[in-house]
């Protein structure tokens, strides 16, 4: 499948250069403001949030900012809309929608992933459904051209790597450490081995994220992956500072990363 | 849902579910985060193995017979089938169960399991409180160390329970994110499992959550349904006409049910809980006045409103208190197998007074909302009938609250 999530990912690999991938949630403060202004600000994929009620793989930062998202009325047609409102301007830098299975549940995989290719989004990270239970999603977005995107974490040995690797597309997101997100982050250099891993599996790019927060981090992650990903720290930043405090640190990490050697 | 038509043509294979891939029909699997996929693997295989040795089950007759207090007893509530004017009521005594509540049944299957398992640390998450008391109870006897996560809004509801758990040497950890009820705790005891994977094991209370826990949970609760089965027959000669429990996840309705699911001519009959009223919005009635959907690993149906977010349930009954229902419920109600009913937080209130009066047995609010349906059943069925209800925790937690609720200062 060539979409916009290939054609990054080529681009990033001709140049050598690790890439940064930036988390917001859609609906928390002026999100199609900085939506629209994270290409500029360094990000080379953008991960939208989809708030839900229950995110249990989230750590403080990422539900607060959901339950945020939520009161101030945001809905899965709001982040088609915002996705759609970006694209008016953007056609390169891919979107990977993330969230949970029940409000993608509800609204039907098939209308999901046709609204989802509507809107301009390449790609889709849903937290709690593993690959055994994917199959009618993953049908459903294959026929509209949306990668499902798997996690590989530190308790994926090498028999059930195969299982998550298996029609799996357009990148792994290998979670760094076990815990939610925002907590502490794995160690780099077991990090780098478990990337490696997950690269030689799938064939892939491997974006790292969870508990990073720093640039020294970012850099770290970044010359061993092919991607870093950094989340609740931009939503923190976006929160108590709004869209200029959340560019401003998307510019630091993203050029950490980006200057990493590999 | 799809899958429910091949559900009803096969009617004699009920209680023969769930499917290897963790499905009752369509609900229930494995929907977790990739982390906890390993964990819930390695447990299946665990409880599997474990069913088949004779000395896991051994240790778990003994336990269930010396420190729980199986079996108990089946009661015929004289009182309350003369105040019902109609089919004889017999309750079915979990509440006599060391802890006070069906609870401890489970707790002891999965302690014992997450010890032959080598697993040094056990969490859990409560509503009531009677989960995590049982939970800490078991957690105590084989001394491994345990964490409740508890709502914020529970654990001031329900303050004696939390004494009871610190007694019992437990960590009570009250749950302030989302709106810091049941669902919130399970959130939470999710997050703290996915953080420490190694070493713990998630006792959960319901027979919800991803595979295999609604089995599990059920295989463990249902010598309730096996204990009063055999204590009909031979008291009675007879079977009961209907056999009704109350529903928050539904762990000692599944547990009651799942021994009766072949035997076509007894009624199976839930009581969820009606809150102020289904039609108030504010309940906690999953099946009257929910949608299928998934949650904490499991598809069944849930609260939730037109954007498939998770609407909070209310309930008198802090152990009614959650936005979903077992899986297995759900199939049985699609497969029409058994009947949800509801009863409101007034009737509960109502028949806690009666039965205590009546019968000088004090229900949990729980068990109490089974009973408003039981006198509507009893009536319908008339003197013929008879009436197996599981009289699943005591109230003597719920005092305080009713007192307040009466206006009574103690």
């Amino acid at each position: 499948m060539t979409n916009r999530l290939t054609t990054r990912f080529n681009e990033l690999d001709a140049y050598g250069r690790p890439g940064f991938v930036a988390y917001m949630m859609a609906g928390d403060g002026d999100s199609q403001g900085l939506l629209n202004a994270l290409p500029d600000a360094g990000a080379d994929v953008i991960e939208l949030g989809m708030p839900f009620t229950d995110p249990m793989a989230d750590g403080a930062s990422i539900q607060a900012s959901a339950l945020r998202a939520l009161e101030a009325g945001m809905t899965l047609k709001g982040v088609f809309d915002q996705a759609a409102t970006f694209r008016e301007h953007n056609q390169e830098t891919p979107i990977v929608l993330m969230g949970y299975a029940n409000p993608i549940h509800h609204m039907g995989f098939e209308n999901f992933a046709r609204r989802a290719e509507k809107a301009g989004v390449d790609g889709l990270i849903c937290v709690d459904i593993p690959p055994e239970e994917d199959e009618e999603l993953r049908t459903a977005l294959d026929a509209h051209g949306i990668a499902l995107i798997r996690l590989a974490t530190p308790t994926t040995d090498d028999k059930r790597l195969a299982t998550v690797v298996e029609n799996t597309s357009g990148f792994v997101y290998y979670v760094s450490t076990t815990g939610v997100t925002g907590a502490a982050s794995g160690v780099a250099t077991e990090v780098g081995d478990a990337v490696d891993r997950v690269k030689s599996a799938s064939g892939l790019p491997v974006a790292v994220g969870f508990g990073v927060r720093t640039p020294e981090q970012a850099k770290a992650i970044a010359e061993r992956a092919d991607a870093v990903v950094v989340g609740s720290a931009i939503v923190d930043a976006m929160h108590e500072g709004g869209v200029a405090a959340a560019v401003e640190l998307v510019q630091t990490l993203s050029a950490a990363a980006h200057g990493a050697k590999r | 849902m799809s899958d429910t038509a091949s559900v009803d043509t096969r009617p004699n294979a009920l209680s023969a579910w769930p499917d290897q891939r963790g499905r009752f029909g369509d609900y229930g699997g494995r929907f977790v985060a990739e982390t906890l996929m390993p964990n819930i693997l390695e447990l299946e295989e665990a409880y599997e193995n474990a069913k088949r040795d004779v000395e896991y089950q051994r240790e778990m007759d003994e336990f269930l017979r010396d420190y729980v207090g199986k079996p108990s007893p089946i009661y015929f509530a004289e009182r309350l089938t003369e105040n019902f004017g109609g089919a004889k009521i017999w309750f079915k005594r979990d509440e006599l169960n060391h802890t006070g509540s069906h609870k401890i049944n489970n707790c002891l299957g999965q302690v014992l399991l997450a010890k032959r398992m080598g697993k040094t640390r056990i969490i859990a998450e409560t509503g009531a409180g009677q989960h995590g008391v049982a939970t800490a109870t078991v957690a105590a006897r084989f001394g491994i160390p345990c964490t409740v996560f508890m709502g914020a809004t529970d654990v001031e509801r329900q303050a004696p329970n939390v004494f009871r758990m610190k007694l019992l040497g437990a960590e009570v950890v009250p749950v302030t994110s989302g709106t810091g009820t049941l669902k919130d705790a399970m959130n939470e005891a999710l997050r703290d499992w996915v953080t420490n994977v190694k070493d713990t094991f998630y006792v959960i209370g319901t027979v919800a959550g991803p595979h295999p826990y609604p089995a599990m949970v059920r295989d463990f609760q249902s010598i309730i349904g096996r204990e009063a089965r055999a204590q009909m027959l031979e008291r009675l000669g007879r079977l009961p006409d209907a056999a009704v429990a109350c529903i928050g996840g539904g762990s000692n309705a599944m547990g009651l049910f799942h021994p009766f699911i072949e035997d076509e001519d007894v009624r199976l009959i839930g009581v969820e809980a009606a809150g102020h009223g289904i039609e108030t919005g504010k309940h906690a009635a999953s099946l009257k006045g929910g949608e299928p959907g998934i949650l904490h690993g499991n598809k069944t149906y849930l609260l939730q409103d037109k954007d498939g977010q998770i609407i909070d349930a209310h309930s008198i009954s802090a152990g009614l208190d959650y936005p979903g229902i077992g899986p297995e419920h759900a199939f049985l109600h699609d497969a029409k197998r058994a009947e949800y009913v509801s009863a409101t937080d007034e009737e509960a209130m109502e028949m806690f007074q009666l039965c205590t009066k009546l019968e000088g047995i004090i229900p949990a609010l729980e068990p109490a909302h089974a009973l408003a349906r039981v006198r509507d059943l009893a009536k319908e069925l008339g003197p013929e009938g008879v009436i197996l209800m599981n009289m699943c925790g005591r109230g003597d937690k719920d005092v305080p609250q009713v007192a307040e609720m009466l206006g009574v200062k103690l």
